[in-house]
């Protein structure tokens, strides 16, 4: 039985970090066919023919995600081994629900754990990128 | 254009961080890589006697090293000689490392934990603070005389005892360590998660006997620290080298996450008693505290935490009579090392909990009693350093009880409380932390800073001090682009490799902004004076002037270079003698109120606000000093609420994430953060050391709100549903 | 290099006869979203051998309405999917309540109801409220198909009665009478990303101010889940007076067998389990 994460990584995609190997932290979240997935709790068997976005396959050339400039310019990002993680759960919060009030982001994130910021910068940056969004494109 | 210091420029890194183009130490694998696995004692003393291989595995397949490997010298160079890298004889506490095996094949390194046995005699451990007998330390601060102080009449003494838990520094990075070595030439190179290559970079020449010059340090992307990866990852680093040393081939060991929690150090319990003698009208007269860590098997930091603990322990208070005994024991639990705050988080709780319960023995709010005693410029420390730089404790206090709300909620919750399932309450807390390395420390470490500049025009910093997330990277372009009246994107921070920096010294003890930053403004400068005294720059100049002026330079004389080391600011004394003196050159001040629910159905207690005022000199970059502040007071409020280390014989039986509690996006309150600036003469640009001084103030406030909350007198830390209910049980029994 | 575990083995059937030979061969186990397996994989405490995965079979997938009233949730439904069902919110809102305070939102994802049942953890936060519920469990075969109470189906720590072969396929929530009142709540070590330290699903009736019927269940304090029979009959047929509130409370300490671990103490389970219980009964009194 081989980990979704550590096919995604030895395939070079190693944006996707593993914090805890438990399904905890969230650092190694995916999308699988548009739903975040913990990598490190999904056996490869589930992910076959399935759609898997990676942090690597959210900016388009040298522009950013919405969420992934809200982030820089809002101190989301601090040590940044959380961060892409977190920001794909941002951008699943932001698909299902494009106008979060700030407690529906605290519970969309809850999943991914953060030890630098305190989360303050990081719900800053994804009320921030949903303002800058044009609505439900995310 | 972004701007120089004093905005908040975009974090340098922050686009690859965000893209997932940042390589941390596990996102690389040179080619003919092997994976080393540490095999760690499973008690907590005992005698070896000698391992076992189980004959299932084929073992000529393993790079197997013990202690009989070792080139050079068995011990981690750090303070005291006693710790080796791998356990000879003797096994001092569980999970200390014994052997090292290495495998091509991760799965089967890992599977080799399993099948090796370490025959051990145990002996019998010390597993707590009151139990032990030997001390790392010890250290004493008098000022005036606390005996007499004390027989003297008519005044209110108050005593208590206050207790606080080990902490994980739960950096979302796991240690990891990459190791290269070259034994045909002599040389070894390691690339890894670190915060201090320099403590790494002297600590392997003597591990494997090998001159400076052939060590090579490289940091890697860095997922946190938090003092986690100050001394530890020297131990790692050792272990990856000796088995690369010894396999000829590339060596990546990654710990897991319960091996790192299990194994590496964290924070040192504590255990604070307290008499302080107040006048009537509440008037601080004689306090004298007794501050006893718990250092775990092996020295480590223990000494500089200890003392730092010790000198903050009387807080920013003017008192004529104090007497802080500091000692730092010995036990046979995983040694503790640094983390964020350094001792200070552990004596500043037992002081500002003591403080609130000396207003209310002299019947005073704690804010006006804290008032009544603040120290003012002028007024002198315990530690004898009279205070020159102006400092208003009145106004930060003033200005957090009014964010706060502070008075309104304290009545209108003590009205409503009584008749209250949940209950409110709303506490405070006061204090400083003092920047840079304690005493002599900075002059000893004498941190060295290069700044050059290129043909293209471009300024590189070049300096051992590492990005962890807290900022280096941004701060030293701003204030290197400051100083030269640049463009951010003009400065370029190489990447910290001892074949390539200078020793700026390590990353800890709030120090990489004031100190090193102050090396970098003054590099960068000298790279300016070097450019117009010598006719080839105007004394006002364009971008362009500069550029064009570093390409005919360089021409000329081939590099342009500027190097500056660091001199102590004039008038700082220390005496490490005596202890006493100007323990820093500098403080940061603060006031941090929190207001809290506990539900008396669950004995769940939630932080509901945060306010956190501080004076940390100048803010160079307002956003990423405010996530310092906000981070550090969640690790705070982790500390005070949720984390708790569960000891079973000397070993951590929750080391997972499941079971070690941090806090979620749910479970933190809007953190607040304000600065008063008031520029400090000594750090660039009038900065001062923030990193550390969040980490104080969160759980003094959280206890002190609960205890207006509920009427109890919580005085040990974690403060969990579990325990708060023992001290309502206990009460109404 | 991918690191892959020898010696296990996940295979994806053809269908749901082929999962079920493969399972009846009995050497073979069920793995659904993997939440907790996975875990168990990462700590090395994974027993080795063959898994069947069930995360493709449709026919274990779908809320659909039962043609006699109530629902049925097939056992590869996520808790994402019961978060966001409308039939569950007006009809089950504690099964909702529970859906929503597991783990975050990537393990709401993948987690499914029938793991766990099947994980038969006494600490699962969907499980009071399906006793509360008066759920069927139904559970397949090549045998065929049997339905029991789910109230019985734990009979002790990580037991149950799924014979070899056997899988849950589907969870039965009976259509409700209206004039119940439900409340669930989680008492975890934090608020989200928790396990839980004591957890309650109660559901009652009153006829008048008289207890007509009642429900209240436990999570976390015993071996299993457990329904809490003595103290619902110190309420039943009575009315809610402080004097019957801490008669039942008094009455839960013979229902619950909590233990010391290193979440929590047997004291502090014990204690708040009471004080849930008072809490259900006076959500007047609740601020």
């Amino acid at each position: 039985m081989a980990r979704l994460l550590d096919v995604l990584r030895a395939a070079g995609l190693t944006g996707t970090k593993e914090g805890c190997g438990e399904g905890e932290c969230g650092a190694c979240a995916v999308l699988l066919n548009g739903a975040l997935v913990n990598s490190c709790l999904t056996p490869l068997a589930h992910a076959a023919g399935a759609a898997i976005t990676t942090i690597e396959g959210l900016a388009s050339d040298e522009q950013l995600h919405a969420v992934q400039q809200a982030f820089l310019d809002c101190g989301g990002a601090q040590c940044g081994i959380c961060t892409p993680g977190m920001v794909l759960a941002a951008v699943s919060l932001l698909r299902q629900n494009p106008n979060p009030t700030e407690d529906a982001v605290r519970e969309g994130l809850a999943g991914n754990l953060c030890r630098c910021t305190g989360y303050g910068r990081i719900f800053a940056a994804v009320l921030e990128a949903c303002r800058r969004m044009p609505q439900a494109t995310a | 254009m972004q701007p120089g210091a004093g905005g908040s420029a975009v974090r340098r890194e922050g686009r690859a961080k965000l893209t997932g183009r940042a390589l941390y130490v596990d996102d690389v694998a040179p080619p003919g890589l092997i994976h080393g696995v540490t095999i760690r004692s499973p008690v907590s003393r005992g005698t070896i006697r000698g391992l076992r291989f189980d004959p299932s595995l084929d073992w000529s397949e393993y790079t197997i090293v013990t202690a009989a490997d070792i080139p050079g010298i068995n011990i981690v160079k750090l303070i005291a000689d006693d710790q080796p890298y791998l356990a000879d004889r003797v096994v001092q506490h569980a999970e200390e490392p014994v052997l090292l095996v290495a495998h091509p094949d991760p799965m089967r390194a890992e599977a080799a934990r399993r099948l090796i046995t370490i025959d051990i005699d145990p002996l019998p451990p010390v597993l707590s603070m009151d139990e032990a007998s030997e001390e790392f330390k010890r250290y004493s601060v008098v000022k005036g005389d606390v005996d007499r102080a004390l027989s003297a009449a008519d005044l209110v003494v108050v005593e208590g005892d206050y207790s606080t838990g080990a902490q994980e520094q739960l950096y979302i990075e796991p240690n990891g360590m990459i190791a290269v070595a070259d034994r045909e030439h002599g040389g070894v190179t390691v690339w890894g998660s670190m915060q201090c290559p320099y403590y790494i970079h002297g600590a392997l020449a003597a591990l494997l006997n090998l001159p400076e010059a052939r060590v090579r340090v490289v940091q890697m992307e860095t997922g946190g620290g938090f003092g986690g990866k100050e001394e530890y990852p020297t131990i790692i680093a050792g272990h990856a080298a000796l088995l690369a040393w010894k396999s000829g081939r590339p060596v990546k060991m990654i710990y897991g996450r319960s091996e790192d929690m299990a194994s590496t150090t964290k924070r040192h319990p504590s255990r604070t008693r307290h008499r302080t003698a107040v006048t009537r009208d509440g008037q601080l007269v004689a306090m004298d505290i007794d501050f006893v860590l718990d250092g775990g098997a092996y020295c480590t930091l223990s000494p500089v935490v200890l003392s730092r603990g010790t000198i903050h322990a009387a807080g920013p208070y003017d008192c004529p009579n104090v007497r802080v005994r500091g000692r730092v024991v010995k036990t046979n639990v995983p040694p503790h090392g640094a983390f964020r705050g350094f001792g200070a988080p552990q004596s500043i709780f037992a002081l500002e909990r003591q403080m609130d319960r000396v207003a209310q023995a002299v019947g005073l709010d704690p804010a006006e009693f804290r008032r009544r005693n603040f120290v003012r410029n002028g007024d002198t420390l315990a530690v004898g350093q009279t205070i020159r730089e102006p400092v208003d404790m009145h106004a930060l206090l003033q200005r957090a009880l009014t964010l706060s709300g502070f008075a309104a909620k304290r009545a209108a919750f003590a009205r409503a409380n009584p008749s209250a399932r949940v209950r409110k309450g709303i506490g405070l807390a006061t204090f400083m932390h003092g920047a840079g390395f304690t005493g002599s420390g900075e002059v000893h470490l004498a941190s060295v800073v290069t700044v050059e500049g290129a043909a293209d025009g471009g300024v590189r910093v070049l300096a051992a001090s590492t990005e962890i997330g807290q900022g280096t990277n941004t701060i030293f372009s701003q204030i290197a682009a400051e100083a030269l009246g640049l463009e951010i994107d003009d400065i370029e921070i190489a990447q910290p490799d001892t074949a390539v920096v200078p020793n700026s010294g390590p990353t800890v003890a709030s120090r990489t902004c004031m100190v090193v930053g102050k090396l970098v403004e003054s590099a960068a400068t000298g790279i300016r004076r070097t450019l117009v005294d010598s006719g080839y720059l105007p004394s006002t100049y364009t971008r362009a002037q500069f550029h064009h002026a570093c390409e005919r330079y360089i021409a000329r004389f081939g590099d342009l270079r500027s190097t500056s080391q660091y001199t102590p600011p004039p008038n700082v004394r220390w005496d490490d003698e005596t202890y006493t003196g100007d323990a820093y050159a500098t403080y940061a001040w603060a006031a941090y109120v929190a207001e809290v629910s506990v539900d008396l159905v669950t004995w769940e207690i939630h932080v509901d606000d945060f306010v956190a005022v501080q004076e940390v000199g100048r803010v160079i970059n307002p956003t990423l000093a405010t996530g310092q502040i906000e981070g550090g007071v969640a690790q705070g409020i982790g500390w005070a609420l949720y984390e708790d280390v569960v000891w079973r014989e000397g070993r951590m039986a929750n080391a997972q994430m499941t079971n070690y509690i941090m806090p979620t996006s749910m479970d933190l309150p809007p953190i607040r953060v304000y600065f008063e600036e008031v520029p400090y003469a000594g750090g660039p640009g009038g900065a001062k050391g923030i990193g550390e001084l969040p980490m104080d103030g969160a759980a003094p406030a959280i206890f002190n709100a609960v205890a207006h909350a509920t009427n109890l007198d919580p005085r040990d830390l974690p403060l969990t549903p579990e325990r708060l209910l023992s001290l309502w049980a206990a009460r109404h029994a | 290099m991918i690191p892959v575990l020898d010696g296990l083995d996940l295979h994806v059937p053809a269908g749901l006869d082929d999962a079920l030979r493969m399972l009846a061969s009995g050497d073979a186990r069920p793995f659904a979203g993997g939440t907790d397996l996975m875990v168990l994989l990462d700590a090395g405490r994974l027993p080795p051998g063959r898994y069947v995965s069930l995360w493709e079979l449709a026919e274990l997938r779908g809320i659909r309405e039962e043609p006699r009233g109530g629902v049925s949730i097939g056992a590869l439904v996520t808790f994402s999917e019961i978060r966001r069902s409308h039939a569950m919110a007006e009809r089950y809102p504690m099964l909702c309540a529970a859906a929503a305070q597991i783990g975050g939102v990537a393990t709401q994802n993948r987690a499914t109801i029938g793991g766990n049942i099947a994980n038969a953890s006494p600490a699962a936060d969907a499980p009071p409220a399906l006793v509360a519920y008066d759920a069927e469990i139904e559970l397949l075969s090549l045998d065929g198909v049997r339905r029991l109470p789910y109230a019985g189906f734990h009979t002790g720590y990580k037991q149950m009665q799924l014979a070899r072969g056997e899988i849950v396929s589907r969870v039965l929530l009976p259509a409700r009478d209206r004039g119940w009142r439900d409340g669930y709540r989680k008492v975890g070590t934090r608020r989200a990303q928790a396990i839980s330290k004591v957890c309650v699903a109660g559901s009652i009736r009153l006829d008048g101010d008289i207890v007509s019927d009642i429900r209240l269940v436990l999570g976390s304090v015993a071996p299993t889940v457990v329904r809490c029979r003595t103290a619902e009959a110190a309420l039943r047929g009575r009315s809610i007076t402080d004097e019957t509130v801490d008669r039942a409370a008094q009455a839960l300490l013979a229902d619950i067998a909590p233990i010391d671990d290193i979440r929590s103490t047997a004291a502090y389970r014990r204690s708040v389990a009471q004080n849930l219980l008072s809490a259900f009964l006076r959500p007047a009194d609740q601020k």
